[in-house]
């Protein structure tokens, strides 16, 4: 299986969120929105990050 | 005859009494979610929690897999391989059938092979939460 360095930080941050959003919270509409919020900040980190690391080297 | 029992209840014993409509041991719910991913929350009738945690368990531990990442084995003597296979036993039975089918013995060569690896650990600690939440629930420290 072949998968791109961004497909594995979706597929990481899609899984995670999911497990998270479950058990962190105790009502449906509260797991919806906390599991989005962790996507978003996985995902979102790691573009933060990589910019980050860019920036270093140049 | 009931007898009467004359001794402060404890969550769990509340749990099972009121609270908890499938009346699931927090022990049994917690080795079975530890065991099989999502187990625990379907003993609990949690049907679609238990859907959603055993696709996400399971499919980060296959992609793991499939991108050749390294399942870790016990007594390698290297401290960061020890908790590596701590994470990886949070797996339960996904981890005796890995070392059993010989998963994950091939060296690691490439960068998404090591992603593989990461999959596979965080697959064991995320299977390690949600049993947890299984025993929360199914105890009654968690509502619902």
């Amino acid at each position: 299986m072949s998968i791109s360095h961004f497909g594995a930080v979706l597929l990481f941050s899609l899984f995670t969120s999911v497990v998270f959003g479950i058990t962190q919270r105790a009502e449906p509409r509260m797991m919806v929105r906390f599991g989005a919020f962790c996507f978003a900040l996985f995902a979102g980190g790691t573009v933060a990050a990589s910019w980050v690391m860019w920036l270093i080297k140049h | 005859m009931v007898t009467k029992v004359n001794y402060p209840l404890t969550a769990g014993d509340k749990a099972l009494t009121e609270d908890s409509p499938a009346r699931v041991s927090p022990t049994l719910a917690l080795l079975a979610g530890w065991l099989v991913p999502g187990a625990g929350h379907l003993l609990l009738g949690k049907w679609v929690r238990a859907g959603l945690l055993m696709v996400s368990i399971l499919g980060m531990f296959a992609i793991g897999i499939a991108l050749q990442g390294k399942v870790y084995t016990p007594n390698t003597g290297e401290p960061l391989d020890m908790l590596g296979f701590a994470g990886d036993l949070g797996s339960g039975l996904l981890y005796g059938l890995a070392r059993l089918l010989g998963w994950g013995q091939a060296p690691v060569l490439v960068a998404v092979a090591d992603y593989g690896t990461k999959f596979i650990v965080v697959a064991g600690l995320l299977n390690i939460v949600a049993a947890v939440d299984a025993h929360s629930l199914a105890s009654g420290r968690k509502r619902s």
